[in-house]
């Protein structure tokens, strides 16, 4: 079982580590990896969709369990919304059976190909995470396997010190065998989505913060080239489900063939090969061309109507779009500020980024509210997420400055997101989480895993560097 | 629980690629050990002698200002432990992207009267059984990962048998074969296979050696020189670069002329 090696790469394909790689069936598989890992000393990992952008599913050296053999969906009531799934289920698996019922996952990540199980233990959070918080908070309970070899049920009333850890808690707890969610009902596969523009970046945060309780969804694009009284523009969609009797044919909108992402542009151009036409753009001047065209077309006002998938998968619409930043990968670094400060933060971000000539290429904007979470990211607030290409040549360069962003985001009271940022250092990740929530989580983690068999790169990096 | 908590881990922006070194306590080993680890590699050393061993990583680790280097005891003709070995510093480093196999021996050639079964038996056990140990596993695992780099130090000394040091000539053909076919084997994976053929490195091996040492380099020239070739991913380096033609030319020597003369 551990005689070989596979190589496994972050989302970004930025970092890669090598593995033993096991598929398990069950929590009794889960339990004799557990067992093995300790006779040889080696640690384990879980990984879904391996969707993360950087190292919170790569244990390198040690055993990674890959967990997408375990995706069976199994129970779905219709009528009251709840379904159990094994955590290998994805979210592409989950909204194709319970949409054409009319309901929809109340939470849901821009790619759909994101495991259930990698959702709670990163506890994503949506475009609407000011309104409906973080995946967690629609799990009903989950079952979980623990490196002493415990099989336990949480929920927020049982074993509720480890449901509010081991979500969000990036499986250094224990493992997923099964989850329990509650599901949103819809009256319509269809949203209706504002777009409309924002001129800079302080009317960038008040459109997403009174755009918000008009709206179930809220993002906005922001323009990482714009400069001067422009720094921060951007666009903003805003959108809400239909009403009930809105959508004069739901049965239509709601089925499957009305949402799946079409695979053709125009109908004749595979998708799957647009990425290779993006490479050509993959650099400072190409990107920034792109930012002004889009910001130019963002400019009228307009409503309209968008399939659920549509709206929510942007990451899936155009295949491998990862690919297209070339050999060095890219990283996303996204940080978490609260309302009041967000302004002042982002503003010496992106300066900064401007001035060293290391601008972002894309650039996301998000409006959060706080949950209780033990590691929570999440703050009343908003969040920018903004994606970089790694290059040989200016990587010690790109490092040092994504460190004063973690200074300045700190200073501002912010936080981070570790599905996210993959720099953090661990005096960095203290810091915001405070000691006494550290103390906490470590405290669980002994209790759970006495022999420190989970560990993760991420682990290594955020806990123990 | 492991090293790892001395070791920064890996990140995009500061990759640190990994490397073990077999045979890094002195000589040539022991430069290249400092060279990859001043070039920002992490570096597992092996060697018998683990007081040299301590040292050399202290030293390295020092100057660097971070641990860079860790220690690892280890006779390579203890065969059976290698598997558990390679497992344990591979989880350490959190992964591979270089192996180097340094380790050889080599006794004072005898005169032309000289037979030593027990010499060459040492040699053939270090030099390339106790290699192919490494190169097995290490190799089987860079397969399957479809990426790394396999550095074999052979020897100028293996291009062809000579008179004087039998047991060694043939320990070090055998090794560059074996190099040979795993490099014919591992291209197409994506795995790059050095074989290094040094002439004479003024190391301790050296100072044992009777006769003319003619352009002997210091073993820094030649772990700068293995660094280059490891860098531009090349498939044989001879150092200094001008061994390959002297060897060139002994290689076409015609036998009828070769087994009459004294070298």
């Amino acid at each position: 079982m551990l005689n070989t090696f596979t190589r496994l790469e972050n989302f970004g394909h930025s970092l890669d580590a090598p593995a033993y790689v096991v598929q398990p069936r069950n929590g009794v598989d889960v339990y004799s990896v557990f067992k093995k890992a300790k006779r040889l000393g080696l640690t384990v990992t879980a990984r879904g969709a391996g969707r993360s952008y950087n190292d919170a599913a790569l244990n390198g050296g040690g055993i990674v369990l890959d967990m997408t053999a375990m995706n069976q969906i199994l129970e779905w009531n219709p009528e009251s919304g709840v379904v159990r799934c094994e955590p290998g289920v994805t979210l592409e698996q989950l909204w194709q059976r319970v949409e054409p019922d009319g309901w929809w996952p109340p939470v849901v990540s821009g790619t759909m190909r994101t495991t259930l199980g990698g959702c709670l233990a990163a506890n994503i959070h949506g475009k609407n995470n000011f309104k409906m918080g973080v995946i967690g908070e629609h799990v009903v309970e989950f079952a979980a396997v623990l490196p002493t070899g415990a099989e336990i049920t949480c929920s927020p009333k049982k074993n509720a010190d480890l449901f509010y850890a081991m979500i969000g808690g990036y499986g250094m707890l224990g493992v997923f065998t099964s989850v329990t969610m509650q599901m949103k009902r819809v009256y319509s596969g269809l949203l209706s989505v504002d777009a409309y523009p924002a001129p800079n970046l302080s009317r960038h945060l008040s459109a997403l913060e009174d755009g918000a309780p008009n709206h179930d969804y809220i993002v906005g694009w922001l323009d990482t080239f714009a400069s001067g009284a422009a720094l921060g523009r951007g666009q903003i969609h805003a959108a809400r489900y239909l009403r009930e009797g809105e959508d004069p044919n739901p049965q239509e909108t709601l089925k499957l063939k009305n949402q799946i992402l079409p695979p053709m542009i125009f109908g004749v151009f595979p998708k799957s090969i647009l990425y290779q036409f993006m490479k050509p753009f993959a650099n400072n001047l190409g990107w920034r061309m792109v930012n002004l065209a889009k910001y130019v077309a963002s400019l009228p006002k307009h409503t309209f109507r968008q399939p659920h998938a549509a709206f929510h998968f942007l990451l899936d619409y155009v295949p491998n779009w990862e690919l297209s930043y070339g050999r060095g990968g890219l990283i996303q670094y996204q940080s978490f500020l609260p309302k009041e400060s967000a302004e002042a933060a982002w503003t010496e971000i992106l300066r900064f980024s401007q001035k060293r000539n290391m601008p972002s290429y894309l650039g996301v904007t998000k409006r959060h509210r706080p949950d209780n979470f033990l590691l929570t990211h999440a703050v009343d607030g908003f969040s920018l997420a903004l994606d970089f290409k790694v290059r040989e040549a200016t990587r010690p360069r790109m490092a040092g400055m994504l460190r004063e962003f973690d200074e300045i985001v700190l200073e501002h009271g912010g936080r981070f997101y570790f599905a996210k940022n993959g720099e953090t250092t661990a005096q960095t990740a203290q810091a915001f989480y405070g000691e006494e929530t550290v103390k906490r989580f470590k405290k669980l983690k002994k209790r759970c895993d006495p022999n420190g068999l989970l560990e993760s790169n991420l682990y290594r990096r955020i806990f123990e560097g | 629980m492991n090293h790892l908590s001395e070791i920064k881990p890996a990140t995009p922006l500061n990759p640190r690629r990994r490397a073990i070194i077999v045979g890094a306590s002195v000589g040539m080993g022991a430069a290249l050990a400092k060279k990859l680890t001043q070039e920002g590699y992490v570096a597992a050393l092996v060697a018998r002698q683990a007081d040299k061993l301590n040292a050399l990583c202290a030293e390295i680790n020092a100057a660097a200002g971070e641990t860079r280097a860790l220690a690892y005891p280890h006779d390579v003709t203890h065969y059976d432990d290698v598997p558990n070995l390679l497992r344990k510093i591979v989880a350490d480093l959190g992964g591979l992207d270089a192996f180097v196999l340094m380790a050889g021996i080599n006794f004072p050639p005898g005169g032309i009267d000289s037979y030593n079964f027990d010499h060459d038996r040492q040699m053939a056990e270090v030099n390339y059984i106790g290699a192919m140990a490494w190169l097995n596993p290490v190799a089987e695992m860079f397969q399957a990962a479809r990426r790394g780099q396999i550095v074999g130090v052979g020897s100028v000394a293996g291009d062809r048998g000579r008179i004087a040091n039998l047991g060694y000539n043939a320990s070090k053909a055998a090794l560059a074969t074996y190099l040979e076919a795993l490099r014919n084997r591992l291209t197409r994976f994506g795995v790059n296979v050095l074989t290094v053929k040094p002439g004479f490195v003024q190391t301790d091996m050296l100072k044992a050696a009777a006769g003319p040492t003619p352009f002997a380099i210091p073993p820094e020239k030649a772990a700068d020189d293995i660094y280059r070739a490891m860098r531009r991913r090349k498939q044989t380096l001879y150092t200094p670069f001008f061994w390959r033609y002297i060897m060139l030319v002994i290689q076409h020597i015609p036998s009828f002329i070769f087994r009459r003369l004294s070298i």
